[in-house]
């Protein structure tokens, strides 16, 4: 019995007097891709923002339940809020390098932690660009400016600026859908690569992607969540009939 | 590509020369106000203009006092405003919550912009001058011409610290950094060449503002260096409003009036050049 990295618990998340998230009872299990599919608007990102607390960041949010990650309520009063978001790494729909060298961009998180060994500092950035897949393309120009990378390369660049820290789990919001489709499929092969070592959750508007990706998949629609089961059940043989209704592109 | 209609090509036409001649003209008058000073004033500089004290009624000599006096202003107005500029910029702007409170902030600060400069000089005689004692002094003129910049470093460190894309401050934290560590390693290093020009645009101000220098620290006459920073000092806007209208012989004082003049505008642009200079280089760094 694996254990249960991400989990929430009757959760609930109110935006104000708007509901963004109802009664959501979720686990992932260690090293498995979890995939969140819905229409836009329906609550993914928002669940996916709350296992790093990110949701923080936005006035006038309130929650009911618990989200637990490694099994401890984020919420809870002896949870440091950096800490929390130094086990859970972030990657953005949108790649946002710091204007910063490549090599900068990647020891920040281990800098900000408080790491001043250099040689430390250098043999981590390294095994951070390998396991993003970014370190051959990268490797004789680590002090040049990371804005004056591709897109993929940024958007990988940040994958290995989240690794960096050595998270165990790693939220991934829409990270291919600005890019394309040659970085996408890399994006995806490395998805597959990092499995092994981490446990995945990601949100993504493309359900073929969902498909290649995820071990299971989290349908969210209107701020339920529907159905979650493993992927191939979802796709072949969904038991909900909104589910099937998305998957066949009736809706959303 | 289709044929513009012949009316709009002659609309564009006249429109696109009508702005090239207004850029033109804007230049110009800078160069028209430069030509002026400089064709007046050049006879005047030398470097014995430069370094010595003026002499004979102030009919000759040099304006060494009014320069270095002018120096210490800035530096002392600078080490006033600028630390509480800046931070109360990114109070502001990181900080505060966007509710009544930092309307009222801000709003206050557009006022304080807006008041008259001799009004600041009013303020401060009172002050600083005559309720905490200074005197007529370095420390109560650099604070008034301080508090007379405040707003516009307040102003443009807001601005800059607003042009910093949010999703870097969001990356920022995703990684585990503090809002403090977010705004030192992040926010502060691009804002920076913007908070420079606050800076350059506040010793222009300084060095050049008369009406608050008036009642807190300019010397009519003073041919030495100051001692201490509760010392008068002379400044060079205060020496060209006196050697123009009220001086011993005007008419003898004017070349040197144009040179002071000279020397003003220079000070000024050569601060604008360093920094624009600290600038580049600080940008090259980001790349």
């Amino acid at each position: 019995m694996s254990t249960i990295k991400v989990e929430a618990r009757d959760f609930n998340l109110y935006y104000g007097e708007f509901q963004a998230l109802k009664n959501i009872n979720f686990k992932a299990e260690e090293n498995t891709v979890t995939a969140f599919i819905g229409p836009s608007g329906c609550g993914k990102s928002t669940l996916l923002r709350t296992f790093n607390r990110m949701n923080d960041l936005i006035i006038g949010v309130r929650t009911e339940g618990e989200t637990l990650v490694n099994g401890v309520n984020v919420y809870n009063k002896s949870v440091n809020v950096d800490d929390l978001r130094k086990q859970v790494g972030m990657v953005f729909q949108k790649p946002n390098p710091f204007p910063k060298s490549i090599f900068e961009n990647v020891a920040f998180s281990l800098r900000v932690d408080g790491m001043h060994d250099k040689s430390i500092i250098e043999e981590k950035v390294v095994t951070s660009l390998q396991k993003a897949a970014l370190w051959e393309e990268v490797k004789d120009k680590l002090k040049k400016s990371a804005l004056a990378l591709s897109g993929g390369q940024q958007q990988r660049l940040c994958i290995a600026r989240s690794l960096a820290i050595e998270p165990s789990i790693l939220l991934m919001d829409e990270p291919a859908s600005a890019l394309d489709p040659i970085s996408t499929a890399k994006i995806e092969d490395l998805i597959y690569e990092l499995k092994k070592e981490y446990t995945i959750v990601i949100v993504t508007h493309n359900m073929q992607q969902a498909g290649r990706v995820s071990d299971n998949t989290a349908f969210f629609y209107m701020g339920d969540l529907i159905e979650c089961d493993k992927t191939t059940t979802i796709f072949t043989s969904p038991t909900n009939i909104q589910t099937q209704n998305y998957i066949t592109g009736r809706f959303g | 590509m289709a044929k513009i209609k012949s009316s709009k090509r002659i609309n564009q036409f006249i429109a696109f020369n009508l702005f090239r001649l207004i850029s033109f003209m804007v230049v110009a008058i800078l160069f028209l106000i430069l030509g002026f000073i400089i064709v007046r004033g050049a006879s005047a500089i030398s470097w014995k203009f430069l370094t010595t004290n003026p002499i004979d009624g102030m009919t000759g000599g040099g304006i060494l006092p009014a320069i270095v006096g002018t120096l210490c202003l800035v530096v002392g107005s600078m080490l006033f405003a600028f630390p509480i500029g800046v931070l109360s910029g990114i109070y502001i702007n990181e900080y505060l919550t966007e509710n009544w409170f930092k309307k009222f902030v801000r709003s206050m600060t557009n006022n304080l912009a807006g008041v008259p400069s001799i009004v600041f000089g009013l303020f401060g005689m009172a002050l600083f001058v005559h309720d905490l004692g200074f005197g007529d002094s370095i420390i109560a003129g650099s604070l008034t011409l301080g508090l007379m910049v405040l707003p516009i470093i307040i102003r443009t460190t807001e601005e800059a610290l607003k042009s910093v894309d949010d999703s870097l401050r969001i990356g920022s934290y995703a990684l585990g950094a503090t809002k403090l560590q977010t705004i030192r390693r992040v926010v502060l290093p691009i804002a920076t060449p913007n908070i420079i020009t606050g800076l350059i645009l506040s010793v222009s101000r300084v060095s050049g503002e008369t009406a608050p220098i008036l009642f807190t620290v300019a010397a009519y006459f003073l041919p030495r260096l100051p001692h201490s920073i509760f010392d008068q000092v002379m400044a060079l806007p205060y020496h060209l409003y006196v050697l123009t209208t009220s001086g011993t012989d005007i008419e003898k004082t004017r070349p040197i009036a144009y040179g002071t003049a000279l020397v003003l505008i220079m000070i000024v642009l050569i601060v604008n050049i360093f920094a624009n200079l600290l600038r580049r280089i600080y940008n090259k760094k980001l790349k």
